[in-house]
């Protein structure tokens, strides 16, 4: 059985974010970038299959800027097989990326696609749900545990009141939330052999996909902050303040 | 055009993020209908009835909708979709799970965690943990928007019912299944909601300590409690009680983080509070610079003092 893992390049989780003066967007120019944090659970997960013997080959695929081949690399030395970047400058919004996945499991069939649940620049927490959608497929989001067996998926989902469990059947999509897994560090000897992995690039055009944004950013502002607070000196004048200043308790 | 909104409820009681949600169609053009879809759920469609603003209650009653699953819902919204200008859901983990299926079945984008409406089709939603705001325009006929639900006023009664009209179900797609849900049961105020908010992060230590120091300080301020990623992560309290940019968001009128550094991820869940009090042994925390008030102290002294004093 194959598995399809789609990875983003985002600004890494640990810069600060700059917005441009402008207020056209955030200032990524030079800015350390690398996979979203929760697209590496994702290929991590897939590579776990494969060693347990459910999975037979791990495909990753990005959709972005040349420089996308990258974070295909980093999952290439995670384990995965293969990499697909689907290449392209625009400002590829979820609904044209789920499009454009659409398109590549199309030509690879895959039994599985395992996402991350969101990436963290963006956040939008869409692209898994479209691609189900799309595929006509059963989508299992914000996994935290993820068994394969007789054409069937259980997933133990995160929900807002607790944990729940499905059972989905295969062709599914997964979306990972963050503890499904600790994703491995890749070694040296590992990162080397992702060199030698097949990487393949397509476009938006060879897979028929008109990837024109529905959503125009009008601006980008950072938001209001807080005015600075202070430091009391001890519980009895913590107390004091939030009775009698901001009267909260 | 009217405005459709999917109401979460669990077949018996309808949620609060719904009322928020029905806060935010309050700033668009439209009648107001909501979808009320389940098994066994007509108390619910009544009660929405009655909410300010509501001028239709759509209620679909069938078993395939008894555990929300987002295909068989998803199928049943499409149908509806055409007719509306805009379609809303709480950015909940279930609207989360929901929304972007019905718009990809439309050829449509949604646009997540909407804080502002600046007009109907021009919308404010944070990006990068919350430290960006983004103004985008939706050029797709219909808009589907999740709201985040702290942004919004919750609405209340309106003293009239509105009309309730049984629809006809969608196809029970046989993709999924409930095996489980295994709900955290508490007697303390739901996160989402609370006035008060007492969160606990790996200072801690653990889940006992957390229990012994955070539970009688949020049992004698009937506050909500709730956890740093860390502190989940190293199983001191369960999963729905993260804060943050991938668990809950949150904005009380007074939230207490105790041992929590103040990692962005977790600000981007809370920062929105009205006052924030922490509560941290080290004076560098980055807590401290969006804190209101900070008290550099053992949290193991500071916290059962605090509970002693109020
Ligand atoms: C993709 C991604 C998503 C994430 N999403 C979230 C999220 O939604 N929510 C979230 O919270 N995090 C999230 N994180 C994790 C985040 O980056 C931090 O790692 C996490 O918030 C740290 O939790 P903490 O503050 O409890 O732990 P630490 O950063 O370890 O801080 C512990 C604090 O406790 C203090 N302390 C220790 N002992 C005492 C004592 N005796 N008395 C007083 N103070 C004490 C220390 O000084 C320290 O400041 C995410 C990370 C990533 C990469």
């Amino acid at each position: 059985m194959k598995v399809l893992v789609p990875v983003k390049r985002v600004l890494d989780y640990n810069v600060k974010v700059r917005v441009k003066a402008d207020g056209s967007g955030v200032d990524l120019a030079n800015a350390k970038m690398g996979m979203n944090p929760f697209d590496e659970i994702a290929v991590e997960e897939a590579v776990r299959l494969k060693e347990a013997g459910v999975v037979s080959e791990v495909v990753a695929v990005s959709c972005g800027v040349a420089a996308s081949a990258e974070v295909l690399r980093t999952a290439l030395a995670i384990g995965a097989d293969r990499g697909i970047l689907v290449q392209s400058d625009a400002d590829l919004q979820p609904l044209a990326v789920a499009r454009l996945l659409k398109a590549v499991c199309d030509r690879e069939g895959p039994a599985l696609v395992i996402c991350g649940k969101q990436a963290i620049d963006d956040d939008a927490n869409q692209t898994g749900q479209m691609l189900a959608a799309l595929l006509g497929w059963s989508q299992a989001t914000f996994a935290s545990k993820v068994t394969i067996a007789d054409g069937q998926a259980t997933v133990v989902r995160e929900v807002d009141g607790g944990l729940e469990t499905l059972a989905v059947r295969l062709p599914a999509v997964i979306t990972t939330d963050l503890r499904l897994n600790e994703p491995r560090y890749a070694t040296l000897p590992n990162i080397m052999k992702a060199k030698k992995k097949p990487l393949d690039t397509l476009d938006p055009a060879g897979l028929g996909v008109d990837v024109s944004p529905r959503l125009v950013t009008l601006k980008v502002v950072e938001p209001a902050k807080r005015s600075a607070g202070i430091v009391v000196s001890d519980v009895a004048q913590l107390v004091e303040k939030l009775k009698n200043e901001v009267k909260v308790i | 055009m009217a405005i459709l909104l999917i109401a979460e409820h669990d077949n018996q009681t309808l949620k609060a993020a719904t009322l928020n949600t029905l806060g935010a169609a309050h700033h668009l053009e439209g009648e107001i209908h909501v979808l009320v879809a389940g098994a066994g759920c007509t108390a619910v469609g009544q009660a929405v009835a009655q909410l300010s603003g509501v001028t239709k209650v759509l209620l679909c009653d069938a078993p395939q909708y008894a555990e929300r699953g987002a295909e068989n819902l998803a199928e049943l919204v499409r149908g509806l979709a055409a007719g509306y200008s805009h379609v809303l859901v709480p950015a909940s983990a279930e609207g989360k799970n929901l929304l972007p299926r019905v718009a990809a079945l439309c050829d449509m984008a949604q646009v997540s965690d909407v804080v502002g409406i600046e007009s109907t089709d021009t919308f404010v939603r944070p990006i990068y943990a919350g430290n960006a705001l983004a103004t985008v325009k939706s050029i797709d006929p219909i808009k589907f928007l999740s709201i985040r639900t702290t942004a919004f006023e919750s609405v209340g009664l309106a003293g009239t019912a509105a009309a309730v009209e049984t629809i006809a179900a969608g196809p029970e797609l046989g993709l999924c299944k409930l095996v489980d849900r295994e709900l955290t049961r508490s007697e303390r105020p739901e996160l989402g909601a609370a006035k008060i908010i007492v969160s606990g992060g790996r200072g801690l230590g653990s889940g006992d300590n957390y229990r012994r120091v955070l539970e009688p300080l949020a049992d004698k301020l009937g506050a909500a409690l709730g956890a740093s990623r860390a502190a989940v992560d190293a199983g001191f309290v369960p999963n729905d009680f993260q804060v943050g940019q991938t668990g809950k968001i949150v904005a009380p009128q007074l939230y207490l983080a105790v041992g929590i550094s103040g990692a962005i991820q977790h600000l981007a869940g809370m920062k929105d509070s009205k006052v924030i009090v922490a509560i941290n042994k080290d004076p560098d925390a980055p807590i401290f610079q969006v804190a209101d008030y900070g008290l550099v102290a053992d949290l193991f002294e500071a916290a059962p003092a605090l509970t002693q004093a109020i």
